[in-house]
């Protein structure tokens, strides 16, 4: 009971939070140098372990397809699974468990500093709301970005199945035969429906990252315990929605 | 718009006047209306009223615990009494209304400057964000108010490169930026060597002074408490035990006043002692 209790306000707070974010966003133009500079953490200091990431998924699965689909003589649509994988579930899937891992942690980290040290209770009493200068950037951020790191992902991920592709020797299928496979299989849609879980996926892992951060209490130990416990509500989130936003997309 | 620090005609006048633009405001007073607040089963102020007059410096003493800055927080609108009322200029100073129409400023213990801003975007962080003025007026409100806590130099370093003393100055800078009606201040000197104490004892005098503007300090600062206030008032275990002028305050006869403004040091019958013996007995 207390826990569902906990949840239940978790969800206030966040609903809330969300809502006075939102109330604030008229302000968003006189806002440009901060919306640029968290652009600037989450795009592009993201970005190469997203590449380095994506890179290796797209090998491990054409070495994977490449490996199981060569006795069924089939290794020609080792493209079309790669392809798919990456633009429907794995791109959007594991950038945004990235996502978590080094842009929410270090939101729920720099907020909860800010909480403790009482740096917002001095925003507050200069009438500067939080949820205006700290959370509105973030969020118009992440809506921006996410999708640039989908598309760099899918190239990316897409690129190593094809390496793969050519030079293992029990693979060994032209980049040519690869890509038309690829083609041929992954949609527009299906790069669409994977933008769209993505931009779910990290709009809800900086909200809940930012109010984590914001109701932390205590002394410097919390600012950890805010941290750990914003990462593993976001990876939780992630998985639980990519179940829902997957069943509604199909 | 001058640059010049304007002399309010009278310390004693209800008007704060504007340090940067020269046009005058009212000073608001506060009222703490039979506030108690609990924390769970924990009491940490009882039936606590007082008025605090619109201009004055009014200082809350007490030792360690007594809960000044939680009624502190309070005042500024951070937290809510469990029981009782706090107004400022007769309002609820946790509503955002009341903030866009009554500007207090609070000087954090131990500052609360942003870390990730230079001092001077500490400073100009609040009129950019209200919008008052353009990129030069908010320049030049920064730096005489930086100019005014003799901090000028620092305007270009980050929180984390200042000392304590300057953290200080800096934070009251932030304040006064702010151009406020009411100015709170929790604890300006503690962890400041006395000279340095005393130097923020005259910066609050002297603010209020130049610009009438509403003080209210807390602090265990028996110096500060005594030479700068208007009225003194005394929190012991969340109770207000006494409330006057400092000249009342040493004349008190009450033990636990007298034992709080001038304690002695009794080595030979120490007080922690003396507590050890009543718990076992």
């Amino acid at each position: 009971m207390k826990q569902l209790n906990a949840i239940l306000e978790g969800v206030g707070s966040v609903v809330q939070l969300l809502v006075r974010s939102l109330s604030y966003a008229g302000t968003l133009p006189r806002q440009w140098g901060r919306f640029v500079e968290q652009c600037y953490m989450i795009g592009y200091t993201t970005l190469p372990i997203v590449a380095i990431l994506s890179f290796f998924i797209g090998t491990v699965l054409a070495l994977e397809a490449g490996y199981s689909m060569q006795d069924f003589g089939a290794k020609e649509y080792i493209g079309s699974l790669v392809g798919l994988s990456m633009a429907r579930e794995l791109g959007p899937m594991m950038t945004s468990v990235l996502l978590a891992g080094r842009v929410g942690s270090a939101i729920a980290a720099e907020l909860a500093s800010m909480t403790v040290y009482q740096e917002i209770d001095a925003l507050t009493t200069m009438n500067i709301p939080a949820a205006k200068i700290l959370v509105l950037p973030r969020l118009a951020a992440v809506l921006v970005m996410m999708p640039v790191l989908i598309i760099i992902s899918n190239i990316v991920g897409w690129f190593g199945g094809s390496v793969v592709a050519r030079y293992v020797s029990y693979v060994g299928i032209s980049p040519e035969a690869y890509f038309a496979a690829l083609r041929h299989f992954t949609k527009f849609k299906d790069v669409m429906n994977g933008m769209e879980k993505a931009e779910i996926f990290g709009f809800v892992v900086v909200l809940v990252c930012c109010d984590i951060g914001l109701n932390t209490r205590g002394g410097p130990r919390e600012i950890g315990a805010a941290v750990t416990r914003a990462v593993v509500v976001s990876l939780i989130l992630i998985l639980v929605l990519d179940y829902f936003v997957t069943k509604i997309l199909i | 718009m001058s640059n010049d620090v304007e002399v309010s005609e009278s310390s004693s006048c209800s008007k704060t006047r504007n340090p940067f633009t020269g046009v005058e405001a009212n000073a608001v007073g506060v009222k703490v209306d039979h506030v108690s607040k609990s924390y769970g089963d924990a009491e940490v102020l009882h039936d606590v009223s007082f008025d605090v007059k619109p201009g004055e410096i009014f200082v809350l003493m007490g030792p360690s615990g007594s809960g000044k800055s939680v009624l502190l927080r309070q005042i500024a609108g951070l937290e809510l009494p469990t029981k009782g009322k706090v107004l400022v200029d007769g309002q609820d100073p946790s509503l955002e209304e009341t903030r866009e129409k009554v500007r207090v400023a609070l000087v954090f213990q131990a500052g609360a400057l942003f870390n990730s801003l230079s001092v001077y975007d500490n400073l100009a962080l609040y009129p950019r964000e209200h919008r008052s003025g353009d990129e030069k007026a908010i320049d030049q409100k920064v730096m005489h108010a930086l100019k005014i806590l003799s901090v000028e130099d620092a305007a270009q370093k980050f929180p984390s490169e200042l000392s304590g003393g300057m953290k200080k100055r800096v934070s009251i800078a932030r304040a006064l930026v702010m151009e406020p009606q009411l100015l709170l201040y929790d604890e300006p000197t503690s962890e400041l060597d006395p000279v340095m104490s005393a130097t923020i004892s005259e910066i609050i005098a002297t603010l209020k002074n130049e610009y009438s503007v509403t003080s209210l300090v807390v602090t265990h600062d028996r110096a500060l408490a005594l030479t700068i206030a208007n009225r003194v008032g005394i929190l012991m275990d969340g109770k207000l035990i006494t409330l006057g002028t400092p000249g009342d305050l040493q004349k008190s006869t009450d033990p636990r006043i007298v034992d709080f403004l001038n304690p002695k040091i009794d080595i030979q019958h120490p007080r922690f002692k003396k507590l050890e013996n009543k718990d076992t007995s």
